[in-house]
C-alpha cells in the first residue's frame, strides 16, 4: 500500500535521505532501525509532508495516489498517521477539542458526516480505555504538562480515534516504562493489525518488536535502506550492534 | 483626588501620550466628549460588555469612553472587543475605592490598515484595592492593535495589587501591536505586575494539527481561539464569552 522509490530529501540544503526505497504491503508491519542521525525521523516527516523537508528526487505512492503531491492535512484524511518522536504541546487547546476537530475535518474531506459531540466522546472514551489513559487527561490541553510516556500513550489514543489505514510510528516506544510499553504495543496491534492496514515502526529497541511483531526489519543508514531481514535481524542487532551487522 | 482624567479640550495629536499610536486623523468631526460615567456603590457589583463589531450602525471611527468610580469593597468587570471600525478605541478610566476590585478582559482583532486599541487608566486611590487587566490582540494585513495602560497608585494606597498583561499575535508581516504600560507608584507596600509579549502562530503546533487532518485555516482559528481565550477567563457568563469569541473568530474568518 506504500511504495517509496529512490527517495531523496534535504533539510536546509543538506542531503539527508539518499535514494531510499521501501515497499509496505497491506496487512504488513515493517520495522525500521538505524543509528542516531541516520534519517529515520526525516523519512517520517517527509512522508508526513512537514514544511522544510524538501524532496529532491524519487516518489512515494500511497494506495495508488501520489503522496508527495498532497498537503499534510490531505495525507491524514487519506489515512496516513504520523506518530511523533517528540509530540507537540498546544497550550489552550484541549485534546478533546483537538481530536474532534481533527476527526471531523478528515471526515469532511472524505465527504462523510461529522460526529456529534456525544458520538465523539463515546469513541474517545473507548480508545482512552484501550490505552489505559485516564479520560481526564483528554480534557487537558494537548500534551501540555504530560510526561514523556503519557505523551506517547496519548498519541496512540489519537491514532485509535482517527483510525488510519497506515501509521508511521517514530520511536513510539521511547520513554515508556515496561508496563506502558506492553499497553502501547497491544494498542498498536488492536488498532493497526488489521487486513488492509500497514505500519512503519521506527524503533531502537527490540522490546516493542516482541509485542508488535514485524514482518520485516530494515536497517536505515546514511539516508538509505542498507539491509532488510526478518524479525531475527532485530535480535541480531540487539546482540551485535550496527557496525557488525551492517558489515556482514 | 476626585477627578481622575482631563477631558480633551482640543483635538488630540500623536504627541499626546494616550494617542501615540492612534489614527488621530480619523477623529475629524467625531464628538470626543462622549464619556459615560458610572458609579458602582460600595459593596456592589457591576459588569459590562462592550462590543464593537461589524453592523449597519458601526461608524468608521468608533470611540467608547467610560469613566467608572468603583466604591469601597465594590467590584467592576468589563469585557470588551474592538473588531470593527477603521479606528476603534475603547478607553476606560477607573478610580478604585478601598478594597475594590476591577477586572478587565480586552480583545482587539483586525486587518487591512485598521487601528484598534484599548487605553486604560486605573487609579488606585485608596488602600487594598486589586485590579487585573488582560488584553489580547490579533492582527493581520497592515492592522494595528494597541494597549496603553496606566496604573497610578497614590501615596496612601497601601496593599494595592494591580496587574496588566498584554500579548499580541501577528498573522502577517505588515501587522503590528504596541503595548505601553505606564506605572506611577507612590505607595511602598504594593504589588504591580505587567507583562507584554508579541509573537506569531506556532508553526510547529500547526504542523502537528495538519498531521492529524486539520487544514491550515482551521488550525489558525483554533490557535487564535486559544490565544484570545486568556482575555476571557475571568468571564463567568458562558453566553457572553461565546458571543465575544464568535465576534473575534468571525472577523478572523472574514480576514478583512
Ligand atoms: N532541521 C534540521 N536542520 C539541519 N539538519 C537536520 C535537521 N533536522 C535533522 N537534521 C539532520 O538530519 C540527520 C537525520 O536526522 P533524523 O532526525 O532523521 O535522524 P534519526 O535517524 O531520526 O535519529 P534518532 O535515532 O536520533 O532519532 C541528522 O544528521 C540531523 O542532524
Ligand atoms: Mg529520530
Amino acid at each position: 500500500m506504500l511504495q517509496i522509490e529512490n527517495l531523496s530529501a534535504e533539510i536546509g540544503g543538506t542531503k539527508i535521505l539518499d535514494g531510499l526505497s521501501l515497499s509496505v504491503g497491506a496487512g504488513e508491519v515493517h520495522a525500521i532501525m538505524g543509528p542516531n542521525g541516520a534519517g529515520k525521523s526525516t523519512l517520517a516527516y517527509v512522508l508526513g509532508g512537514r514544511p522544510g523537508y524538501e524532496v529532491t528526487g524519487g516518489n512515494v505512492r500511497f494506495e495508488g495516489k501520489d503522496l508527495l503531491e498532497m498537503e499534510p492535512h490531505e495525507r491524514a484524511a487519506a489515512g496516513m498517521f504520523l506518530g511523533f518522536q517528540y509530540p507537540v504541546e498546544i497550550p489552550g487547546v484541549s485534546n478533546v477539542q483537538f481530536l474532534r476537530e481533527a476527526l471531523n475535518a478528515q471526515r469532511k474531506h472524505r465527504g462523510e458526516e461529522p460526529l456529534t459531540g456525544g458520538e465523539f466522546l463515546k469513541l474517545a472514551k473507548e480508545k482512552a480505555a484501550l490505552l489505559k489513559l485516564d479520560m481526564d487527561m483528554l480534557k487537558r490541553h494537548v500534551n501540555v504538562g504530560f510526561s514523556g510516556g503519557e505523551k506517547k500513550r496519548a498519541e496512540m489514543v489519537q491514532m485509535g480515534i482517527l483510525d488510519p489505514s497506515f501509521a508511521v510510528l517514530d520511536e513510539t516506544d521511547s520513554g515508556l516504562d515496561i508496563d506502558s510499553l506492553r499497553v502501547v504495543g497491544d494498542g498498536i496491534n488492536a488498532i493497526m493489525r488489521q487486513p488492509g492496514k500497514g505500519v512503519l515502526l521506527i524503533t531502537h529497541y527490540q522490546r516493542l518488536l516482541q509485542v508488535v511483531q514485524p514482518d520485516y526489519v530494515h536497517i536505515l543508514s546514511q539516508g538509505r535502506i542498507v539491509k532488510t531481514g526478518s524479525a531475527d535481524l532485530a535480535h541480531q542487532l540487539e546482540a551485535e550492534g550496527y557496525d557488525k551487522v551492517m558489515a556482514a | 483626588m476626585s477627578e481622575v482624567a482631563t477631558r480633551p479640550t482640543r483635538r488630540p495629536t500623536r504627541k499626546d501620550e494616550a494617542w501615540r499610536y492612534s489614527a488621530v486623523e480619523a477623529l475629524e468631526g467625531v464628538d470626543l466628549d462622549v464619556w459615560r460615567e458610572v458609579a458602582v456603590p460600595p459593596g456592589e457589583s457591576w459588569s459590562e460588555t462592550i462590543v464593537i463589531e461589524d453592523g449597519a450602525d458601526t461608524a468608521s471611527t468608533e470611540l467608547r469612553r467610560l469613566r467608572i468610580d468603583v466604591g469601597e469593597g465594590a467590584r467592576c468587570a468589563i469585557f470588551a472587543i474592538a473588531a470593527s471600525g477603521e479606528f476603534a478605541r475603547i478607553e476606560i478610566e477607573v478610580r478604585m475605592g478601598r478594597g475594590a476590585h476591577f477586572e478587565m478582559g480586552g480583545i482587539t482583532v483586525g486587518g487591512r490598515d485598521t487601528v484598534r486599541e484599548f487605553v486604560t487608566r486605573v487609579v488606585h486611590a485608596e488602600p487594598e484595592a486589586t485590579s487585573n487587566q488582560t488584553v489580547r490582540s490579533v492582527h493581520w494585513g497592515k492592522g494595528t492593535g494597541n494597549f496603553l495602560g496606566s496604573i497610578d497608585v497614590v501615596r496612601d494606597a497601601q496593599k494595592t495589587d494591580a496587574s496588566q498583561d498584554f500579548k499580541g499575535l501577528l498573522l502577517d508581516r505588515g501587522a503590528s501591536v504596541n503595548a505601553v504600560p505606564q506605572l506611577e507608584i507612590f505607595a511602598d507596600d504594593v504589588k504591580c505586575a505587567h507583562g507584554a509579549t508579541v509573537g506569531q502562530l506556532d508553526e510547529t503546533a500547526r504542523y502537528y494539527m495538519a498531521a492529524r487532518g486539520i487544514p491550515p485555516e482551521l488550525s489558525r482559528r483554533l490557535l487564535v481561539q486559544a490565544f484570545i481565550g486568556d482575555a476571557l477567563v475571568g468571564l463567568s457568563d458562558d453566553d457572553t464569552r461565546e458571543r465575544l469569541m464568535r465576534v473575534a473568530l468571525d472577523k478572523l474568518d472574514k480576514h478583512l
